[in-house]
């Protein structure tokens, strides 16, 4: 066996978390390998709708948000490489038979004001004079004119090229299975028995998170699921803003933005099981046809077009659905960044930018507490279901508003 | 108990023996047809009104195309057929048919594939051009619609349908301008052993060439296309090509039609999560199927061109194959002598297949040294050059890979028309064997699906 | 204008009349509407990403490249529909107040 490589971080999940960590840990000056199951942003990060949206996010997520949005804004140079980002708006819309909605927008809009996310809600014929393709159904939008989306397909891996750039060892086709403390060092061994030393490791691995944290001993319950995504053929570029269905009902919570190449990418409704140990994951047809029926509701004129393309991806829950990011508790130099899904995308570089500063200097502005993953172990191990609504782990963290708009 | 369900997709000639087969043995299948009448692109029929009789429709293949019809309207009491519609989506044992705006579920015992093939494509300089037409799809154009794609047509491609095509443009009173084929003639000459395991096709071959260019038009073997030439508001004007010899000739034309044989569609197979293996001897990725036509999804057979491009002759073959194969695992009695003489004609089909394949090769070389400014994906136009430069710059190392950082494949037709091409392409970028650069996921819907489209009530 | 396809045979079939870009054009029953465009003109669509005009390419309903907009706003495949009297086509992109129109 040759000897391992050695680098002061290694990083398990080449997913965007992993990808602009390895980047902004370059920039730092530390040395890096990035480890990669399968391809660079593959699942998750590359099957996800690609909303770059803040609002809608619980409230303590605003300051990791706009971080992220100034890594956004200047992607294009920071990385060399056009990751199709589109700062042209998100809203959330509320149909009428939720008219509770409406005055949950208000509230929140006065809350993100303070977080420097400026809203602006629109009903009636504002709404109507803005978008008047939007569906009878829609009663009110919350318009966030600085958020926007970007190109999933392209955006880890510019991250991953570009950390390469700076020297960052980027390890595709590299499955890790198992991993354990040498001295003060983390080895970490390969499928195929290489060995990877490092004084830290960070561990993005989305789905296959809860795997690595149980080495450790500190499990985490993930679900894997598997979004139901579409995108139309290319019509004129028509439609501005992403748009999203701020709803407590899953099957109702459509999105969909059109890409200035003219394509309409469709997200959201019902989702599938995802298969993280064979690597799968499909769109089930019943699914898709759902997620027609609420489109239509949302945007009738989209009932037009053609869905050229389904897809989906494998994302990993955690119990509330919210993610997990810091140091392990337990383990000095092991820190976690995972259980993104549903709202990730637009964090990423986010939170690549603040776990390299984490790492490399033991501290960040970010407040971290809402992310550790000791909330679950505080209501006993895999105590923590999914499927239970009732819980609230955070607190006074308005833990309904992150399942208003879903999606990237 | 319920009679299983048998669905057959696809009304040419493997799904019409395929239909015709379980019918005989008391099945009632659902046949689930594109087109608004069987007949599948090979024997498919003209519209209505329309008065030309077989032979001059299909020429030789007439006896066989009023048989497959025929047999297929006999049938009609005995099967549930679907014409106009879509199998867009294989999951959990179910087919999810559109048609007309709607879509219905429906569950199956077993589903026997019949989905036929399209051309396969060299991208061309200026392919994009209006005015350019597949093989296949000039000869819908004469046959279903007794209409010739332009008023003076360069044929340019390898295989037999591009003989059979000029042949029949020239023979309706088209204009042919030329005929150009990228295979060297002594391709031919090398497969004539194999060739000889059909002599009556071997001999219409010949006599379509013959005729052709008694009438005097210019066929020439072994060219290397270098641009259709034209303007992008009004189309075609003129193809250059270098000749074998390699000097260049011009001509002008108003349309060109191209094709390289042809390539299954597997979509289908693929949803349904079959196997594919890669195919040495005509560069392509197939699924997998034991002799009968059984795939590696229990209850999924596969038949016709859409398994393997074996000919309209040996679908008839395959149809039945499968569909006895399928009758034998939900349990009717089996014909050994039948399956016997089934297969040994199936073996004769593909040695003629293996020669055909050497005698009209695929000019893979050429597809992997298209010009950085050619359009290899119509759908999404996306240039030779970005698609390397996913390769060179990005990193992709497969097809899958480069098609989400160069779009290519990622279009209305999903990499029908230039999955084989972009391949080649990607290998090369890579010094790789094509094999390596793996082959284009299926992604549903296997045609564009409207968002309009509702549940159906049925 | 001349068309692009040429008639060859089977033209005694009972006229039909669509509408093209604002003016009429005869075409003949059983006609796909693909045929019936191209045989008195020479484009069905631009190309979406500006390398010109289009005009179909595999007439089986595989390439998808004959998409083209009635002027209501609706989809239709030329090659795989049979026309029938009275269609208005728009050869060109739609405006991008496109989604109004529902």
């Amino acid at each position: 066996m040759s000897s391992p490589v050695k680098s002061d971080v290694a990083i398990i999940g080449g997913g965007l978390m992993g990808s602009s960590a390895a980047f902004f840990l370059r920039r730092r000056g530390l040395s890096v390998t990035l480890l990669e199951t399968d391809k660079i942003g593959r699942q998750a990060s590359g099957t996800n709708f690609g909303n770059v949206r803040r609002q809608g996010r619980p409230i303590f997520q605003l300051p990791l948000a706009n971080r992220a949005i100034a890594v956004w804004r200047q992607a294009h140079e920071l990385l060399g490489s056009d990751v199709e980002y589109l700062q042209s708006g998100h809203m959330r819309v509320a149909f009428r038979d939720r008219p509770e909605n409406i005055g949950k927008m208000e509230d929140y809009a006065k809350v993100a004001r303070e977080e420097g996310l400026e809203l602006e809600l629109l009903t009636g014929n504002a709404l109507r004079a803005r978008f008047p393709w939007l569906g009878p159904d829609v009663a009110a939008g919350s318009l966030s004119a600085m958020d926007g989306h970007a190109n999933p397909r392209l955006a880890a891996p510019a991250f991953a090229r570009a950390a390469a750039r700076l020297g960052a060892q980027v390890c595709e086709d590299t499955r890790i299975v198992s991993a354990g403390k040498v001295g003060s060092d983390f080895e970490l061994m390969t499928e195929d028995g290489r060995a990877f030393r490092a004084g830290a490791v960070l561990v993005t691995a989305g789905a296959w998170a809860g795997k690595i944290t149980a080495w450790f001993d500190e499990p985490v319950d993930l679900v894997a699921r598997a979004p139901t995504m579409s995108v139309t053929e290319p019509v004129p570029y028509a439609i501005k803003p992403a748009i999203g269905v701020m709803t407590p009902e899953e099957v109702e919570s459509v999105y969909f933005r059109q890409v200035a190449r003219g394509n309409i990418v469709i997200g959201g409704s019902t989702r599938a099981q995802s298969y993280p140990d064979e690597y799968r994951a499909y769109v089930l047809p019943q699914n898709t046809m759902t997620q027609f029926e609420q489109i239509r509701r949302l945007a009738p004129a989209l009932a037009r077009l053609n869905v050229i393309r389904v897809w989906s991806g494998i994302e990993g829950y955690t119990p509330d659905e919210l993610p997990v990011m810091g140091a392990s508790p337990l383990v000095p130099g092991l820190f976690y960044a995972f259980g993104f899904s549903g709202g990730g995308f637009q964090l990423g570089p986010g939170v690549g930018e603040t776990m390299a500063e984490l790492i490399a200097t033991g501290t960040t502005d970010i407040p971290l507490a809402p992310y550790l993953l000791s909330r679950f172990a505080a209501a006993g191990p895999r105590a923590a279901s999914l499927h239970d609504g009732s819980r609230n782990p955070l607190g006074e963290v308005p833990l309904s508003l992150s399942k208003e708009t879903r999606g990237g | 108990m319920a009679e299983p369900r048998v669905i057959v997709v696809g009304a040419g000639p493997a799904g019409v023996r395929a239909a015709q087969t379980l019918v005989k043995a008391g099945i009632r299948p659902f046949v689930v047809d594109e087109g608004r009448r069987a007949g599948g692109q090979i024997y498919r029929r003209q519209g209505e009104g329309f008065t030309r009789g077989y032979d001059e429709l299909y020429g030789t293949e007439a006896d066989r195309a009023r048989d497959i019809h025929e047999t297929f309207e006999a049938l009609a009491p005995s099967i549930d057929y679907r014409p106009d519609t879509l199998v867009w989506n294989v999951a959990e044992g179910r087919a999810w048919l559109s048609s007309a705006g709607e879509t219905e579920a429906v569950p199956y015992s077993a589903l026997i594939v019949c989905s036929g093939a399209t051309d396969r494509i060299v991208p061309v300089s200026g392919w994009n051009l209006a005015g350019t037409y597949s093989l296949g799809g000039a000869q819908v154009a004469l046959k279903a619609q007794a209409c010739a794609i332009g008023h003076e047509v360069v044929f340019l491609g390898t295989g037999p349908l591009l003989y059979l095509v000029a042949a029949q443009y020239a023979k309706a009173g088209a204009r042919v301008a030329a005929v150009l084929d990228t295979s060297p003639f002594s391709a031919r000459i090398a497969a004539f052993p194999q060739l000889a395991a059909q002599p009556d096709l071997l001999w219409t071959g010949l006599t379509l060439t013959l005729a052709l260019k008694r009438a005097g038009i210019p066929v020439l073997s072994g060219v290397t296309p270098v641009a259709i030439e034209g303007d992008p508001e009004t189309g075609v004007q003129a193809i250059r090509i270098r000749t074998a010899g390699g000097s260049e000739r011009r001509f002008a034309c108003d349309a060109v039609a191209m094709g390289w044989h042809l390539r299954p569609e597997t979509q289908l197979a693929d949803l349904a999560r079959c196997t594919f293996a890669f195919d040495e001897g005509t560069r392509q990725w197939l699924p997998v199927t034991d002799a009968d036509g059984r795939s590696t999804t229990p209850g999924v057979y596969l038949a016709g061109d859409g398994a393997r491009v074996l000919g309209a002759r040996c679908a008839e073959v395959t149809g039945e194959l499968a569909a006895r194969a399928a009758l034998a695992d939900l349990g009717h009695p089996g014909d050994a002598d039948r399956r016997r003489t089934l297969l040994a004609a199936k073996a004769d089909y593909a040695t003629f297949a293996r020669g055909l394949a050497r005698a009209f090769p695929w000019p893979h070389a050429l597809a992997a040294a298209v010009a950085d400014e050619t359009m290899v994906c119509r759908c999404e136009a996306v240039t030779a050059g970005v698609l390397r430069d996913s390769v060179s710059a990005k990193g992709a190392v497969e097809a899958n890979r480069a098609k989400a950082f160069s779009r290519v494949g990622m279009g209305r037709c999903q990499g029908r028309y230039c999955g084989a091409a972009a391949a080649e392409i990607i290998a090369a970028a890579r010094g790789e064997p094509v094999v390596q650069a793996g082959r284009l996921r299926s992604q549903a819907p296997v045609k564009p699906l409207p968002v309009g489209t509702a549940r159906s009530g049925r | 204008m001349s068309g692009r396809f040429r008639r060859l045979a089977e033209t005694d079939r009972p006229p039909v009349s669509i509408t093209v870009d604002g003016k009429e054009i005869e075409a003949l029953q059983g006609d796909s509407l693909m045929v019936a465009m191209l045989a008195s003109g020479s484009a069905l669509r631009d190309s979406e990403f500006g390398d010109g005009r289009r005009a179909g390419f595999c007439l089986m309903g595989a390439c998808q490249d004959c998409w083209v907009w009635t002027t209501d706003g609706d989809r239709l495949r030329a090659c795989s529909t049979v026309v029938s009297q009275g269609l208005a086509i728009s050869t060109h992109q739609p405006e991008a107040s496109w989604p109004n129109l529902a």
